[in-house]
């Protein structure tokens, strides 16, 4: 065992995994080596790439024992694809089958019988809800899951940490012959951000779709040299789970004055001006923050430069205002958003090597000004928690948190200091999953701290006379009002390995009693 | 400093979430509900959840007040006996008429006071009034007791006795507001407005506030965190008024140094209420944050 660059413990080596190298600091790790590149083909003139059902597919893509298949997590919690891939691996009896997701989410229970019966034995993936969560962190899968942030699995894909032998992946419209886009049909989604890299980089993709359209599918996002195969299927996922309408701005109070709060440190921090760019999530805090946001750029007549990561119809709003340049898109949270990618050249679709891959010539984070983000803890030495729940479960995802807070100027954490009635500041996070040397300001409810090793905004807030608290401060607020939790018991197994985003290891999370 | 009271914000006395952060949404007043909001099963648990978040929390300096139930209800003592107890910086009287009603209540906390050893008097009150014979006895409400800070208006249960229905207008108040500002004046007390009960009609509530305002109220009872800003961006001076202010000091000063009997600004006479009222928009203009004393000297 040695001390992290967090103070971690971790295991030089764990079986089924291999090797492990600890983390050191957010930029310590210079890659060696090349990408890989895909596989040779040689598909004949005219060849039917149709085939008639996904057994099929499975079949001709040559699926066996021992590898490794991979998804995209764009239709959310509404995805019928990995589950409808795995019945029919398992009803082949092919086994030992390592699942690599860009994400998994509430409606991948099923996997559980598929990990009880030997079919699924690893698991490679940003986050895991309930009940499949609950599930790893009490221990049914032998090799520990690998989290890795949504840069981190670019980059493991790209240099091939990460081999992918066969992608299915569910395509809201495609052609015959494997051209697809992400935003039209019943199950749109908008961007194919994540499932982008898995068509450049994975031996074999098929490609699932409940939408087939004429030849040539135009504009297309993956496309046909690409793409081994083509199944037509009834539905690929269920459009309530996939996007959510038009997400409306929060009239929660809580989630407001958190906003008014992130609004004055944007405002207070030196990087609202011509030119800045900005990303946030669809939490009801940060979508709140865009819209007060956007009545500040009118009034100070500010234009943004570039809007990024998962984007919004507050973005979308903001694009088309002329407030913002032009938008990078990896995900498109709802339906706005999906729409706006379609039509819209300014709002551009990137993978998720362009968004977040530290190891290539240059990510769009690298590019970031502003990034808003959540967390379940933060410690007081700014470590942010966003994967495991004050139970010690696995229960949320890494996503793009360490990318982006690693890449922007400033990165500010927003979140209510009291949550169902356990404080959000800790002495230690359950589970490390973005050092806190890239976390430079907490906002919550209560007030506001950030971190001293940003003293040029410390002195900037003052200046602009912001009230400002050390964490230790806030720490003690939240905790004259609940007290001091105790601490969570867990068993001496590793459930799972929290990698940084350049491939080093974070954290590691283990078994729950 | 002249304690601001433009915003009195309502929380429901069983709202443990609510209680808990009602200081963070800057009113200069929070009022624990035990009346009107908190069901009749859930009187005991309002009272206990008030009590315990009263002797617990630190509201820093938002000032806390606790609406009780009247007397002629089988709450009200209780009530008394646990917030004397507590001591919220006011109990809130409902639906005072008369001021027997306020003494009333007066001698019982005294009692409790001298029971459990508290300063006799350390227990501010003040009163609502909500009925057409309070709004006639507003001014021996207002001057009543020592302990009273200020009385307020509530206009629910005012247009139902009057046999009318509430306007956006506001005219079938205006006698009873008026009423009740002249009382608090004539008694040196605070002037409280009742709330505006549509949240989401945030123009509605500014052009009630900015009536209120200019009635001469001291502040309006909110109903939700969002009625705050929009309330205090009200009272907020704007630069005019806070140059005006600032202009008149300095005249003050000036005819201090040169000893001066008479002072005049732009040919007008500078007498006592027009030095009042410059230091209490500048006294609003810092609470706001629009003013800084470091300003002047820029």
């Amino acid at each position: 065992m040695n001390k992290n660059g967090v103070g971690r413990e971790i295991p030089a080596y764990i079986e089924g995994v291999g090797e492990l190298k600890a983390y050191e600091s957010p930029f310590s790790i210079i890659p060696e080596g090349n990408k890989v590149g895909p596989k040779l083909k040689r598909p004949l003139p005219h060849k039917n790439k149709l085939v008639d059902s996904l057994e099929e597919a499975v079949k001709a893509v040559g699926l066996k024992d021992g590898m490794t298949i991979s998804f995209h997590h764009h239709f959310r919690s509404g995805d019928y694809i990995v589950n409808m891939v795995l019945d029919v691996i398992a009803h082949l009896g092919i086994k030992n089958i390592k699942v690599a997701a860009s994400s998994l989410s509430t409606c991948h229970g099923p996997l559980i019988e598929h990990i009880k019966n030997g079919v699924i034995t690893g698991i490679e993936t940003s986050g895991l809800r309930d009940p499949l969560g609950t599930a790893i962190s009490e221990g049914i899968l032998k090799k520990p899951v690998i989290i890795r942030s949504h840069g981190g699995r670019a980059r493991a894909v790209e240099s091939g940490e990460l081999k992918i032998d066969v992608a299915f992946l569910g395509a809201p419209a495609s052609d015959e012959y494997g051209n697809a886009n992400g935003f039209s049909g019943p199950s749109a989604c908008g961007s194919l951000g994540y499932a982008l890299v898995d068509a450049n980089y994975a031996d074999h993709v098929v490609l699932i779709t409940d939408n087939l359209v004429e030849y040539p599918c135009l504009p297309a996002s993956i496309n046909q040299t690409q793409v081994d195969y083509i199944v037509e299927v009834e539905s690929i996922g269920d459009p309530k789970g996939i996007v959510s309408g038009a997400i409306r701005s929060t009239t929660n109070p809580k989630d407001l004055l958190i906003a008014e709060n992130a609004l004055k440190v944007i405002m207070a921090s030196g990087y609202f001006k011509n030119g800045f760019s900005y990303q946030t999530g669809a939490a009801g805090a940060s979508l709140a923050v865009t819209s007060l946001m956007k009545e500040k750029m009118i009034e100070q007549n500010i234009k943004g430069s570039f809007g990024l990561g998962g984007i919004t119809a507050q973005l979308v709003d903001l694009l088309e205002e002329g407030l913002m340049e032009g938008l990078f898109d990896t995900q498109c949270f709802d339906l706005v958003a999906a729409e706006s990618l379609g039509k819209n050249p300014k709002h551009f679709e990137v993978d998720a090597g362009f968004y977040a891959n530290p190891h290539n010539a240059g990510c769009a984070v690298n590019k970031l000004d502003i990034v808003l983000l959540g967390a379940l803890e933060i410690d007081t030495d700014f470590n942010v928690n966003v994967i495991s729940g004050s139970d010690g479960v696995i229960s949320q995802a890494s996503g793009g948190h360490s990318d982006t807070a690693a890449g922007a100027n400033i990165s500010i954490i927003l979140a209510p200091l009291i949550r169902g009635r356990i404080p959000i500041v800790v002495d230690k996070v359950t589970t490390v999953v973005t050092p806190g040397e890239t976390i430079d300001v907490v906002v919550t409810d209560y007030g506001i701290a950030v971190n001293p090793l940003r003293k040029d905004l410390i002195e900037r807030f003052k200046k602009e006379n912001l009230k400002i608290y050390t964490i230790e401060e806030l720490q003690k607020i939240a905790e004259n009002i609940t007290g001091k939790p105790d601490t969570i018991e867990f068993g001496d197994r590793i459930v799972g390995v929290v990698q940084y985003r350049d491939g080093s290891v974070i954290d590691v999370i283990r078994q729950v009693k | 400093m002249v304690k601001l009271r433009r915003t009195m914000m309502y929380v429901t006395g069983n709202n443990p979430a609510n209680i808990m952060d009602a200081h963070l949404y800057g009113s200069d007043s929070i009022m624990f509900d035990l009346e009107d909001s908190v069901s009749i099963k859930e009187k005991d648990a309002a009272r206990f959840l008030v009590y315990n978040a009263l002797t617990t929390m630190d509201y820093g300096d938002t000032e806390t007040v606790v609406r009780i139930n009247g007397l002629d209800t089988p709450f009200g003592r209780d009530d008394l006996e646990a917030m004397v107890r507590a001591q919220p910086n006011v109990i809130r009287l409902p639906k005072t008429e008369t001021p027997e009603d306020v003494l009333e209540v007066e001698r019982i906390i005294q009692e409790i006071e001298e029971k459990v050893g508290i300063e006799v008097g350390t227990t501010k009150m003040m009163a609502a009034i909500e009925g057409p014979l309070g709004a006639m006895n507003a001014y021996e409400i207002a001057k009543s007791s020592k302990r009273l800070i200020g009385i307020a208006i509530g206009a629910e249960d005012f247009v139902t006795s009057i046999k009318t229905t509430r306007s956006s207008e506001g005219i079938e108040i205006l006698a009873a507001r008026s009423q009740i500002v002249l009382a608090a004046r004539a008694a040196g007390i605070y002037a409280l407005d009742t709330v505006f009960s549509d949240i989401n009609d945030d123009e509605g509530f500014i052009n009630e506030t900015k009536l209120i305002k200019q009635l001469g109220f001291d502040g309006k009872s909110v109903i939700h965190p969002r009625q705050v800003s929009l309330a205090h961006e009200v009272y907020t001076p704007t630069d005019k008024e806070i140059k005006n202010a600032l202009r008149v000091l300095d005249a003050i000063e000036e005819a201090e140094r040169s000893g001066s009997g008479v002072i005049a600004l732009d040919g007008k006479m500078i007498d006592g209420p027009i030095v009042d009222r410059a230091y209490r928009v500048l006294e609003l203009a810092k609470a706001t944050g629009v003013y800084r004393e470091e300003d002047q000297n820029e």
